[in-house]
């Protein structure tokens, strides 16, 4: 810590800071454009400027950029000092030359970061009277809006898109006042993290389209804090409705998780909620064919009366419901008679991530710890299209290596540009072994492909390099000379981290990675392990039961049970089709609870609408391991709800039926005491601030006695929420409420999202009170040996063609697929081979080929692919076509005749 | 009077080549630094009171001793000659490199020596095709003769040496933007610290001297630091390049002793305003100069003279405004150029300049309101040193300010008259 | 084979393209002496120049572009057979570079930054050239016109055909 001095007044601020970092997080208003806490200092804006002083003597002092200057102690500035205060007000009336005058019309208006620092620096009469520059703006895909004359030049979207999540096809082009911030030419921004431009661009040159189709200000939106669930790593987001839909996401700080950035899938993959297939009533099929509309109450009526008839009622719970969804499913059906709607294959896998977190003495680090690891080893994983953010987070690590040598030069952490002189693009230490090359693969020091069995005897010979005592793989040349390297930089680095996960559904490879973060832990390295899942609740689902779905079918098969519940989920994706039409001829009443029209509920007796996330509350575990809360965002006005709060109807349990989330968790902890933290994860129903609830809507949220008027002139009284501290409209608690119940971030003065310096500890730290969520798991001493199921190597086989699930970030989750705004960025399935597999098989690209899976015939245009070594063929995983194939699956494969 | 820098440029145009560099002398400060330590060289250099004539004279020993010796950090370091020149009404380093490209050739290596670089860039403005040529030459010449390559004269020493022509812009004249454009980026400047004598090319201990100052190396090494002291007429040491363009008689360059009168410059070496102009004022060292006036004739062109008097040596080329040149248009080209040269990374420059050249061109038009006059002081203190990210700002805005000091009747008669009274 | 798929860089540039960058630590530090080279050969830097350069230095489009587009010798569009760039800065100004300029854009018929429409000349005005001291001055290619009176320019223009 260091003491300094701002106007006079001391203040204890962190070391090795900037000075803009360390007045704003004393909470001092300070203008500035180009820094960001995550991108750091480049010193081009000058918007930060302040006074400083050589010593108290010093009275005229000079003006410097704060974020270029470090904290030292007793340093002494001035942010009011007249000619600090007149030098930022010229800056903005600089900026503003230029700046059209179309805040009105402008889909940055009301949460503009210029605009704030505007009213900020006191400039306000416009002086200049020529004419301003004018550019034209570019198509940038269907999720970016261009408007480049709003543009301030801070260079920020270089600065993330290119330096910081390492895209290539954007850029700044031209010298002096026209520089110009975009693409070669027009088309769509293909970096998967392109979204986040839309945060840290301060003006309105970068804004999200989806938003813009429905636009609302920000004031006018209704939020709520929530997680995303469009994969299993859990991104804290805000979601916004008005008149009934969802409006966007924006990134929700979170300083655990996912910092300042989220992924595109997360951002606009949300369209699901408003799509025409979502389920608004309950319904009722009978007979087969006829559906029909039914009352909420008539439905639960007839629905109970169905599991009163039942001899047993199974359920069929989900990993994309929460854990209060699924634990009412359970308290229905009973314990037994509770299934993880997944298959054994992949419950078995989670099964096991779980029991090696637990027991591995390896620990499992966040995604912002991970970010701290200095070499790391990827090993089957394409992260960026399995768990997006987590590629992210690992550009950043591999980054740390190479950082050592400007460390050396005494350059600061802050000082980005100098920084990446030094650096010049160099590489760190990060290895990636997969099927495929990825799309990280740009960052790798190097990278192997090859088939997922043997992805795993390298990873088992890796560990064995690092301890003579894990076992040990064959490897062929080339794989054997990566196995060294990667093994040799990891005994290097002093914090290496392993990632792998479930993607290719293959358990040696998961327990390979654990023998390899294992023996680095013994080598004394504070090694971590990551493994990435499938589904938003994958972790927490496999905490509540061992039992999978073909074990619920069996039930079924053998007449045991005659009535099913199935929970959340499209049982099309989980196995292969003919084996879930054979359990619907079977399995009696079925019911299904899900948000969106799907196979599955074709099958149903009844169907009732289920909330998506952003019309339910609940609890889902991330791949960490971390419990984290998400909020309802508003009342939808139908029959949607929540699955538990449907389950709720159908319960036996007296308290269980008249409770609120608060109860349903405290029953949930006492059946699971696992769960305990689930608790924490946030703060409970009866949570007040003063005596206040936390408004949804900004205290100037507008129209609302309007926005109903066509229906009824009296006002409706506003939904209570009994779930949660928060309120659904504009009335409780005006000011910072505590972190994980952040509806949205606002602070006097501070309009855009970068209010939220105000709700953090200090800025780009912990949020103010902690950061929401609760790990339940924690690597606590390890009582693992070292694992030795080593698959036998592969061998191609030209009758049965191993087939190997590639992966896309908008195509293979499910939800997010349905989004109209990501169709344009889905491929069309395909079947991808190496060029001499082609040439052996005669297939030329574009022409189709004929797959036979699980005895389901499929036609496919080829595509081919000189990463892959041959031997195997990569297939889209979550295609409609493809989600239900047990991967990897085998086929034989030939050109279609024409 | 001595002129050591110019005084074997071959009168025919041609450039002097090593054979007869060698006879006048060439390549004797190289062997003479061959024979002392790195350390020594350094000393020796900063004894002789060389300031770099890029512009802001600092201390060419000096900067040289601040470059950490590879014991400190290991791997290659860097000399940089910065023969960019695109400062307007320039034209110094043009003559050292068309006329004596081996004099150069021999700073550079001797200044390699010095700090110990493996590897160093002419860094050329385009359009010096004859220079290009010559230099290209005389490094062949040099590399034939042992000067270049492994192992110079048999002393242990390597160096390589070539040469980098710029693609336009006078941004990459700045020391840290020519880095960047020499590493085949965009040429915005960097930020200092960290100063590029520890991370400057490829994030590696660099040193970027200007062409004059390197060519004044060899001379120190092979006469000495009395000698090289004796040349000048102040404190600091050497000769320096004057030049003179504008309506003089006889526009022109030449080596004179450092803090030569300015008068001295304009009367007898430029002979004098043409007949039928008056002197009104100069900018003593370039466009982003102060200017001087009448009543600074007398000055000293030496650096710590010329700030005195409200402005800077620069480099040491003087553009002479006459009486029949409107002062207004004069600083409106000027502004004109750096807005059109400002690399568009920080906001004051960026911005700032557009800004003070269209209200110049209004007042030029005879558009201009009082108001404006004090814009125009609100910028030149926004675009003051140190507020901006590199120099050109401030830079550009000396001769605005200056002339506003000097010649505000002039700019209030364009308001009054609604026109330019010079047009 | 039409002009379409024809490529611009030979092989013999794409061979002197990568001893640029054998001296360099990052094939990307050869941008700018590619950007020339190319230049040097083809008068211009096309589209199609800068995607093909992208493949040679392992560089997005948008990569070399940003790079190409700030140095205002690199033309991005296409010029004339000669390039007349003419100084306009504060020598020749004060020398009366603008006479000189003025009777180039009458004969010529175009404005600065055009090309007349028989292609062989294109007009630029370009910032000090480094020879004040022979003010107004300018280039056409590689010759530099120093100490210019409106009178020469008829006889050094018909020296361009
Ligand atoms: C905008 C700008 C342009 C410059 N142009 C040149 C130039 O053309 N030639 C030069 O030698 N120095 C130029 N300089 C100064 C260099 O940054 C640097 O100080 C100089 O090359 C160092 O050499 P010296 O120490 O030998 O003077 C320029 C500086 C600025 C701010
Ligand atoms: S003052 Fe700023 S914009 Fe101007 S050239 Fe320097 S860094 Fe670039
Ligand atoms: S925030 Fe400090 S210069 Fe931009």
């Amino acid at each position: 810590m260091a003491t300094i001095y701002i106007d006079n007044v001391p203040y204890e601020v962190k070391d090795g800071e900037n000075l803009l970092q360390a007045c704003l997080s004393v909470g001092k208003n300070l203008t500035y454009f180009c820094w960001h806490p995550a991108l750091h200092s480049v010193g081009a804006c000058r918007q930060c400027a302040v006074i400083r002083y050589r010593d108290e003597n010093d009275t005229r002092g000079r003006i410097v950029m704060a974020c270029m200057e470090p904290v030292a102690d007793q340093a002494r500035i001035s942010i009011d000092a007249p000619e600090a205060k007149k030098f930022r007000a010229q800056n903005i009336e600089s900026l503003m030359i230029n700046h059209p005058h179309d805040c009105p019309v402008c889909d940055e208006g009301g949460e503009c970061h210029l605009q704030d620092m505007t009213v900020m620096s006191g400039h306000n009469y416009r002086r200049y009277r020529f004419k301003k520059r004018t550019h034209l703006n570019q198509y940038l895909g269907p999720f970016l809006h261009h408007e480049m004359n709003r543009c301030i030049q801070c260079y920020r979207c270089v600065r993330f898109y290119n330096d910081y999540a390492e895209g290539k096809d954007f850029g700044v082009f031209a010298a002096h006042d026209d520089v110009y911030f975009g693409r070669y030419e027009p088309g769509v921004l293909e970096n998967e993290f392109s979204g986040n431009l839309v945060e840290v661009c301060p003006t309105g040159v970068f804004t999200d389209k989806t938003l813009r189709k429905r636009y609302t200000r920000k004031w006018d939106l209704t939020n709520a804090p929530s997680i995303c669930h469009q994969c299993g790593l859990g991104c804290n987001i805000i979601a916004s409705e008005r008149y009934g839909s969802l409006r966007r996401i924006l990134n929700r700080y979170n300083g655990d998780v996912n910092g300042y950035f989220i992924c595109d899938r997360g951002r606009f993959g949300y369209e699901y909620v408003n799509s025409q297939r979502r389920i608004q009533h309950a319904l009722k099929q009978e007979p087969a064919g006829q559906w029909q509309g039914l009352k909420k109450d008539t439905a639960i009526r007839e629905i109970r009366n169905r599991i009163r008839a039942a001899k047993r009622v199974i359920g069929i719970g989900s990993p994309r419901a929460s854990l209060e969804s699924n634990f009412l499913l359970r308290e229905l059906a009973g314990a037994e008679h509770f299934y993880a709607g997944v298959s054994e294959k992949e419950s078995r896998l989670i099964k096991e991530v779980l029991h090696i977190l637990r027991h591995s003495g390896v620990r499992t680090p966040s995604l912002k710890e991970t970010e701290t690891y200095d070499a790391i080893f990827v090993i089957g994983e394409d992260v960026t299209n399995t768990a997006p953010r987590l590629a992210l987070s690992l550009r950043q690590a591999a980054k740390n290596q190479p950082k050592e040598k400007a460390k050396a030069l005494k350059i600061a952490d802050w000082n980005d540009a100098a920084i990446r002189e030094v650096i010049q693009g160099q590489k760190g230490p990060l290895f990636i072994a997969a099927p495929y090359a990825t799309r990280l693969d740009d960052a790798a020091l190097a990278t192997h492909q090859a088939h997922p069995d043997e992805i795993a005897r390298l990873a088992f010979a890796v560990a064995h390099h690092v301890d003579a005592a894990a076992a040990d793989a064959e490897l062929p040349e080339k794989a054997k000379a990566f196995a060294r390297q990667v093994a040799d930089a990891l005994v290097a680095a002093k914090k290496p981290l392993i990632v792998a996960g479930t993607s290719l559904y293959s358990p040696s490879l998961i327990h390979a990675a654990a023998n390899v973060a294992m023996a680095l832990k013994k080598a004394g390295k504070e090694a971590g392990l990551t493994y990435t899942v499938p589904e938003v609740n994958s972790m927490g689902l496999m905490m509540m039961t061992d039992q999978y779905l073909e074990q619920a079918f069996e039930q079924v098969y053998s007449g045991q049970a005659d009535m099913v519940i199935v929970v959340e989920n499209d049982l099309y994706r989980r196995l292969p089709a003919d084996q879930v039409d054979e359990f619907f001829r079977k399995a009696g009443t079925v019911v299904v609870l899900d948000s969106i029209a799907h196979r599955t509920g074709e099958h149903a007796h009844f169907v009732l609408p289920a909330g998506t996330f952003a019309e339910s509350s609940g609890t889902v575990v991330n791949n960490e391991g971390r419990a984290q809360r998400f909020f309802q965002v508003y009342q939808p006005r139908n029959d949607i709800q929540s699955t538990w709060k449907w389950l709720q109807a159908f319960v036996e349990k007296e308290q269980l039926a008249a409770a609120n989330l608060d109860d349903v968790i405290q029953q949930l902890t006492m059946a699971y005491p696992e769960l305990e933290g689930v608790r924490e994860a946030a703060p409970g129903a009866q949570f007040r601030v003063g005596t206040q609830k936390i408004p949804r809507e900004p205290h100037r949220y507008s129209g609302r006695t309007a926005m109903l008027a066509h229906i009824n002139v009296s006002e409706p009284k506003p939904p209570e929420d009994p779930d949660s501290p928060l309120s659904f409209t504009m009335e409780g608690y005006v000011g910072t409420p505590p972190a994980p119940l952040t509806p949205f971030f606002w602070s006097p003065g501070w309009n855009s999202v970068q209010a939220v310096n105000r709700y953090q500890q200090e800025v780009g730290g912990m949020l103010r009170g902690g950061n929401p969520g609760r790990r339940l798991i924690e690597a606590n001493g390890s009582s693992l040996q070292y694992f030795t199921d080593i698959p036998a190597a592969f061998h191609p086989d030209n009758f049965h063609w191993n087939i190997v699930p590639a992966y896309h970030i908008f195509g293979s989750d499910e939800l997010s697929a349905l989004s109209e705004p990501l169709q344009e960025r889905i491929p069309a399935l395909y079947l991808a081979l190496s060029p001499a597999d082609a040439q052996a098989l005669q297939l030329q690209p574009g022409q189709q080929a004929e797959l036979n899976v699980s005895g389901q015939t499929l036609r496919l245009p080829v595509v081919i692919r000189p990463d892959l070594p041959g031997g195997y063929v990569l297939v889209p995983k979550g295609w409609e076509a493809t989600a239900g194939w047990l991967f990897p699956v085998q086929s034989s494969l030939k050109p279609m005749q024409v | 009077m001595e002129k050591p820098l110019t005084a074997h440029i071959p009168k025919d145009g041609s450039w002097l080549r090593l054979k007869d560099y060698e006879r006048v002398g060439g390549y004797q400060g190289l062997r003479q630094a061959l024979k002392m330590t790195p350390k020594e060289v350094i000393d020796m250099v900063k004894d002789a009171g060389l300031r770099g004539r890029g512009g802001a004279g600092f201390a060419t020993g000096l900067k040289w001793s601040l470059v950490p010796t590879p014991d400190q950090i290991p791997g290659p370091h860097y000399l940089i000659a910065n023969g960019d020149e695109m400062e307007p009404g320039t034209f110094k380093d043009r003559l050292l490199l068309e006329g004596n490209p081996h004099q150069l050739i021999e700073g550079m290596i001797i200044g390699a020596y010095a700090i110990q670089a493996e590897f160093s860039y002419v860094f050329l403005r385009w359009g010096y095709q004859f220079a290009e040529k010559a230099l290209e030459e005389a490094i062949h010449e040099a590399y034939e003769a042992g000067y270049l390559g492994k192992n110079i004269l048999g002393s242990g020493f390597s160096h390589e040496l070539s040469v980098h022509i710029s693609a336009g812009r006078y941004i990459c004249g700045e020391e840290t933007a020519l880095i960047n454009a020499l590493e085949g980026k965009r040429a915005n400047p960097r930020a200092k610290p960290p100063f590029p004598v520890v991370s400057g090319f490829f994030g590696r201990p660099t040193v970027v001297n200007n062409i004059e100052t390197l060519s004044n190396v060899p001379h120190i090494l092979s006469k000495g630091v009395s000698w090289y002291k004796s040349l000048s007429k102040c404190e600091d040491g050497g000769t320096k390049l004057y030049g003179v363009s504008g309506k003089v008689k006889r526009p022109g360059l030449w080596e004179l002793p450092l803090g030569t009168s300015f008068r001295e410059i304009l009367e007898e070496h430029a002979g004098g305003m043409r007949d039928g102009y008056q002197f009104k004022g100069a900018l003593p060292g370039g466009g982003s100069t102060d200017f001087i006036t009448a009543e600074h004739l007398d000055v000293a062109m030496d650096y710590n003279s010329v700030a005195k008097v409200g402005s800077r040596m620069g480099t040491g080329t003087i553009i002479v405004l006459d009486d029949k040149t409107c002062v207004v248009g004069m600083v409106l080209n000027l502004e004109h150029f750096f807005a059109q040269e400002s690399c568009g990374w920080c906001t004051p420059c960026r911005e700032g300049l557009p800004w003070t050249e269209k209200l110049l061109l209004a007042l030029e038009n005879g558009e201009g309101k009082m108001e404006d006059l004090k814009i125009f002081d609100d910028l030149t203190r926004y675009m003051g040193p140190g507020n901006t990210f590199c120099a050109l700002a401030p830079g550009a805005m000396e001769p605005l300010q200056s002339a506003l000091k000097h010649f505000r009747a002039d700019f209030e008669r364009h308001i009054h008259e609604h026109r330019c009274p010079w047009k | 084979m039409d002009t379409q798929t024809q490529r611009i860089l030979t092989d013999d540039m794409i061979a002197e393209i990568r001893d640029m960058y054998q001296h360099f630590p990052v094939k990307k530090a050869a941008c700018i002496e590619a950007l020339k080279l190319i230049q040097k050969h083809h008068r211009w830097v096309s589209d199609q120049a800068v995607q093909e350069l992208a493949e040679v230095l392992d560089m997005s489009p948008d990569e070399i572009d940003s790079v190409a587009t700030f140095y205002n010798l690199i033309f991005r569009k296409p010029v004339g057979r000669h390039v007349i760039l003419i100084c306009d800065s504060v020598s020749c100004w004060i020398m009366g570079y603008e006479k000189i300029a003025d009777y180039l854009k009458q004969k010529l018929g175009i404005q600065f930054g055009e090309t007349t429409p028989d292609g062989r000349f294109t007009l630029i005005p370009i910032c000090c050239l480094g020879t004040c001291d022979r003010a107004p001055a300018m280039f056409i290619d590689e010759d530099l016109h120093r100490d210019l009176t409106v009178e020469q320019i008829d006889a050094i223009l018909e020296r361009y055909p």
